[in-house]
């Protein structure tokens, strides 16, 4: 496979990083998923610009990214609104854009969500470790050297990218995600809610979280009513596994919700948020408000049976083109 | 503390399936745990996407849209049933060099204090037998090993430190372990190998895995700067 240049970065923005959908099948060596965090939007960008799915792109986070755009490409920017421009024009998102060489694309501010994915025809070439493009950042190996994109890093892409028939493309309005600053998210309960008291439950599934500035592709920190525990149960527990959204409660009650980059953890862990609300999660940012609603692992599986059929839908109108 | 007479099964979500095989930290569990995770492998069950195998229990991450979780468990009650009749690999023993005290072991002092016996006591010890891996985790590589002789018994820091060397050998309570990269730590460290325990570009990337054993051995400063030469 050839490979050609795509884009000079000028400003890295807060954090940027070169993800797909992440590293699985490494855990038993100490090795965490990594990947993109909101996998929707990013799924869709992919799509967007005739991708398979699970072709790298980027992650930017908050604000900052600046690119200049060093060959005809085209590209679809999803997830969190971070006000994309294109040479200083508001640039329309979920939906394809045609660039040319000497353009440059700036991400300005938030205005909704915190994570932005920027999808490109061909995808973006590093090389795979374990079988991934995923930036494991606490790893420093995957993605871009391992690390967050800096000023003057060079991007690759494909010398021939998928053929795309047609240009414009959008992702219907109606199915586009709203990331709010108040949300509720659905989780099931468990493993280790019997860990805490009908109060503590009760705590759990009533009051509103506030986000903390302490919140990155590892984890959400959150503060708020503290979760009262069975007294005769330790703070801990033996280690075991991680999967992103479980939320833990650690000592001081306050609950942590699980994203990417970890493996294995000894806090009890009260519930664990449902699949298709992880793509909420990831647009959190600090001062955000969360609420949970434990919900049935039937009803969990339903809304994520329903959410792929939506992608699918998607998957077969692009084709009908 | 040993073997459930059953396997807990516990929701970690709606794509996460944790089984619980015990109470407590046990060889004969943890054995479990790695012959269920071999079993699973060898079975390449689809839908499976990945699993974490700990000190008692193995969490498996599943497509629910490949396999309901109705069908995994029967297929995860099956494989367990069979498990007495399947003959598992021997666990391999790996003999790991230290360099013990000084800049490498800033804690050995400490540790020999708190014990109330000398540092080459400590070292003698420390290297008396094979510790067995529990898990690989924290961080990639990362060895959980026990049960450390009773005499070596010391607690963690106080405060962890912001960055503990690659390499460092450490004991915590009854356990010990290797960092296999630069990290905030919160073990005594007693010790640095000279070993690369992670490499991401090798295959397996691991030097070690769970089930495994380890015996340690000590050696001095020139070998170790010798070592990757």
């Amino acid at each position: 496979m050839e490979q050609v240049e795509a884009f000079e970065v000028l400003e890295p923005g807060f954090l940027t990083t070169v993800q797909d959908l992440g590293r699985y099948g490494f855990s038993r060596f100490g090795v965490p998923p990594s990947g993109a965090l909101d996998t929707f939007s990013f799924r869709v960008g992919n799509l967007l610009v005739g991708n398979q799915e699970e072709e790298a792109s980027l992650e930017t986070t908050i604000m900052g990214l600046k690119l200049k755009v060093l060959r005809e490409v085209v590209i679809a920017i999803t997830g969190g609104d971070l006000f994309p421009t294109l040479n200083g024009e508001s640039l329309e998102m979920w939906k394809t854009h045609l660039l040319v060489e000497g353009d440059v694309v700036t991400f300005k501010r938030i205005r909704s969500g915190c994570r932005a994915y920027l999808a490109l025809n061909g995808g973006f070439i590093v090389p795979k470790i374990m079988e991934s493009r995923s930036t494991y950042l606490s790893g420093k190996f995957g993605g871009f050297q391992g690390r967050p994109l800096k000023r003057g890093d060079i991007l690759y892409t494909n010398d021939h990218p998928p053929s795309l028939k047609k240009l414009g493309l959008r992702f219907p309005n109606d199915s586009i995600p709203s990331f709010e600053k108040d949300i509720m998210l659905r989780v099931v309960p468990g493993p280790q809610d019997y860990h805490f008291t009908e109060k503590g439950s009760q705590t759990f599934s009533s009051s509103a979280y506030r986000v903390t500035p302490q919140c990155d592709r590892m984890g959400v920190r959150l503060e708020g009513p503290k979760i009262e525990r069975r007294p005769d149960v330790e703070e801990s527990i033996i280690s075991e596994g991680l999967i992103s959204g479980a939320i833990q409660v650690p000592g001081d009650g306050k609950p942590i919700i699980i994203l990417t980059e970890l493996v294995t953890g000894g806090y009890t862990k009260i519930a664990t948020i449902i699949s298709t609300d992880l793509t909420k999660v990831a647009q959190l940012k600090p001062g955000d408000r969360v609420r949970f609603e434990p919900i049935s692992i039937e009803k969990a599986h339903f809304l994520f049976k329903e959410q792929e059929e939506r992608l699918k839908e998607f998957k077969d109108f692009l084709q009908q083109r | 503390m040993g073997l459930y007479p059953k396997v807990v099964y516990l929701l970690m979500g709606d794509r996460g399936l944790l089984l619980e095989f015990g109470d407590g930290i046990s060889l004969e569990v943890n054995e479990k745990v790695r012959r269920m995770t071999l079993a699973l492998h060898a079975e390449a069950i689809e839908g499976i996407v990945e699993m974490v195998p700990t000190y008692r229990s193995l969490l498996i991450i599943y497509n629910p849209l490949i396999i309901t979780i109705e069908d995994l468990k029967k297929r995860l009650e099956w494989i367990e049933e069979g498990l007495g009749q399947t003959s598992f690999p021997e666990p391999k023993l790996t003999r790991i060099p230290v360099v013990y005290g000084g800049t490498y072991g800033p804690d050995l002092d400490y540790v020999a204090k708190f014990c109330q016996i000398t540092p080459k006591e400590v070292v003698r010890s420390h290297c008396s037998k094979p510790y067995h891996i529990y898990m690989i985790g924290f961080m990639p590589g990362y060895p959980y090993m026990g049960e450390l002789p009773e005499g070596l018994i010391t607690p963690r820091l106080k405060t962890p430190r912001l960055s503990v060397p690659t390499g460092s050998v450490a004991i915590a309570q009854r356990q010990t372990g290797i960092y296999p990269m630069e990290s905030p730590g919160g073990w005594q460290i007693i010790g640095r190998t000279p070993v690369k325990l992670f490499d991401p570009e090798k295959e397996p990337p691991a030097l070690l895995q769970m089930g495994d054993m380890v015996q340690f051995y000590p050696i001095g400063e020139k070998e170790f700067e010798r070592w990757n030469k």
